[in-house]
């Protein structure tokens, strides 16, 4: 370990130590958001393990996080609150590794078209089963969470992300799918199994969508299908990681911060709106900011550091 | 029988939507993720049209379709240009115009519900039975069928029979060689975008005559309008009509017979099967 890896290291800790003790010090605002923003840092930043590397766009968060938050709310009276959390992971898992495989074998935009539909498709088939089990639409999630026990399960959850990303980055498996998102083409020359590669990355951002769609049931006492499947969830982690930068395992949290702060502004002065103006910040990521706030730093320490533009 | 006809009577109109998806797609190369919320713009419109202003749904087109031309071409010369221009690959121009075609789905999105507010809409237009084989049909369904055949047709021939046409599928095969023999490309790619655009607007207005639209339905058109273009084929016109009607059969039979809430899940067993088994569409040569 080199010293600016110790020094990193140590920061890091801090700051999780930091976030650790906010419900103590937080009121209730702050913890709202607090979970907000773990929420949506394990969201964009596990999307961003995939579809940063390889620039396979995933359009599918919500699906994966409905799914879990369905398993928890379904099987809440018969299993205990961890075992369905672990049984929501590999849900999420299953359902990314058979789409992974069916998709990721062929060009780019099966993968895109396929992901974007997902979540709907999910719903109908949640929504289709409960009709023909006699069950209604909506599923009542009953157990004590307090909030600040939720705060931490996502926090848990974050460090865990960035664990697992650490690790990817360090391995064949990471190298494997930088080469990918380079040029496909000459990562099968080298003989990499490129299929293999992008569905295992898949896999786990499905799983921890999952899991976080699993911890954040006890939150909503109430389940239902358009609550569970929003698409417009997706939405907003692939906004959150693009303006952070999905290309570095720290740079979707700053995209993550700003954008939970705006969203609750936003909800708060012009609910109605919140579709339109999040579009509008969207269009000026994807023009002005195409590298994300991680690009823009480094484009600035690189012209120092060489002395030209 | 019924099933079966009603199933073609959607696909004719399918075949609409499309064909406008299937020329921003070939010939601009831009995957339009806002190509629904055209279709549901049209529809709306149409709404309006027939309820405020006592205008057919066919005359609305005279004002629809224009409108719908314009505002996909000022979308590509605006919006998607640059991104062509500063795009390094194919790849990476896939990439940009996914992302920014999805962002402006959300706008439109948003844009709709400040306009016609987030509740279901429809109006009754030729709501008289028809009769085919001893059964009664929508007359707005049987009309709309026509109204999109015959504008499918025209279409169809324009693009194999004129020069106009010639050079819209000359970009659509490569190009960079349709630049070569004296093509204005960039002119000819937001003409065929714009094109794209008017056609799935036109599909939408005809959808609206016997469909029930809210603001927010765009992304699912756009999927069945993306599923068909791939069982088609991408560049062939012929498959993605073979597809519409298939897609409209099979979500009919479905609704039908299993639940009506599954039409997406419907598309997206073709979606599934054609993936497996064969990747290029029905209609598509496998790359050599």
């Amino acid at each position: 370990m080199t010293a600016a890896e110790r020094t990193n290291l140590g920061l890091a800790g801090l700051a999780l130590l930091a976030a650790a003790l906010l419900p103590v010090v937080g009121s209730g605002y702050w913890l709202s958001i607090g979970i907000s923003i773990a929420m949506y840092t394990v969201l964009a930043t596990s999307w961003a393990l995939f579809s940063g590397p390889t620039n396979y766009i995933s359009l599918a968060t919500a699906a994966f996080f409905g799914l879990g938050m369905y398993t928890v709310a379904g099987g809440i009276n018969l299993l205990p609150f961890p075992v369905l959390v672990a049984l929501a992971a590999l849900a999420g898992a299953v359902l990314a590794g058979v789409v992974g495989l069916a998709t990721l074998r062929i060009s780019g935009v099966y993968f895109v078209i396929f992901t974007l539909g997902l979540a709907e498709l999910v719903r109908q088939l949640v929504a289709w089963g409960q009709h023909v089990m006699g069950a209604s639409s909506g599923l009542f999630v009953l157990i004590n969470v307090s909030d600040r026990m939720l705060y931490w399960m996502l926090l848990a959850l974050a460090v865990l992300v960035y664990l697992v990303g650490w690790w990817i980055g360090r391995s064949r498996l990471g190298f494997a799918l930088r080469i990918i998102g380079n040029d496909e083409v000459v990562a099968v020359h080298a003989g990499i199994n490129t299929a293999r590669a992008k569905v295992a990355l898949f896999v786990i951002a499905g799983a921890f969508a999952a899991l976080t769609g699993a911890v954040m049931a006890p939150r909503y006492n109430y389940v239902e299908p358009t609550l569970a499947f929003n698409p417009f969830l997706s939405f907003q982690v692939v906004i959150m990681a693009l303006l952070g930068g999905a290309h570095r395992l720290w740079g979707p949290l700053l995209g993550v911060i700003p954008l939970t702060f705006l969203l609750e502004a936003i909800s708060r002065s012009f609910p109605r709106q919140q579709i339109l103006l999040l579009g509008v910040a969207f269009l000026l990521i994807v023009y002005f900011v195409p590298a994300g706030v991680v690009g823009l730093v480094e484009g600035a320490f690189r012209r120092r550091k060489f002395g030209h533009a | 029988m019924d099933v079966l006809i009603i199933g073609l009577l959607l696909g004719g109109i399918y075949a609409l939507m499309a064909m406008g998806l299937q020329l921003q797609y070939g010939v601009a190369r831009i995957m339009n993720l806002a190509n629904g919320e055209i279709l549901v713009a049209a529809a709306l419109s149409t709404f309006w049209f027939y309820t405020a202003l006592h205008v057919s749904p066919f005359l609305a087109l005279l004002a629809i379709v224009p409108a719908a031309f314009g505002l996909n071409w000022a979308i590509y010369r605006y919006l998607m240009l640059p991104l062509v221009r500063r795009a390094r690959s194919q790849g990476h121009l896939e990439v940009d115009s996914i992302l920014a075609t999805f962002g402006l789905s959300f706008i439109s999105v948003g844009v709709l519900l400040a306009v016609f507010g987030g509740h279901y809409l429809n109006y009754s237009y030729l709501a008289v039975p028809f009769r085919i084989f001893g059964e009664n049909y929508g007359l707005n369904r049987v009309a709309a069928f026509l109204g999109a055949s015959a504008i499918c047709a025209g279409l169809y021939v324009w693009l194999v029979r004129t020069r106009p046409g010639l050079t819209l599928r000359a970009i659509a095969v490569n190009p960079q060689a349709a630049g070569l023999v004296g093509i204005d490309v960039v002119k000819v790619s937001a003409f065929g975008f714009a094109l794209g655009g008017a056609v799935t607007a036109t599909g939408g207005a005809l959808l609206s005559m016997f469909l029930t639209f809210d603001a927010s339905i765009g992304v699912i058109f756009t999927l069945k309008a993306l599923v068909i273009v791939i069982l088609g084929g991408v560049s062939d016109v012929r498959g993605a009509i073979a597809a519409s009607f298939i897609l409209g059969l099979t979500e009919t039979l479905v609704a039908t017979f299993v639940d009506p809430g599954l039409t997406i899940a419907a598309a997206y067993v073709l979606f599934l099967a054609i993936l497996l088994l064969r990747p290029q569409g029905l209609f598509g040569r496998r790359p050599a």
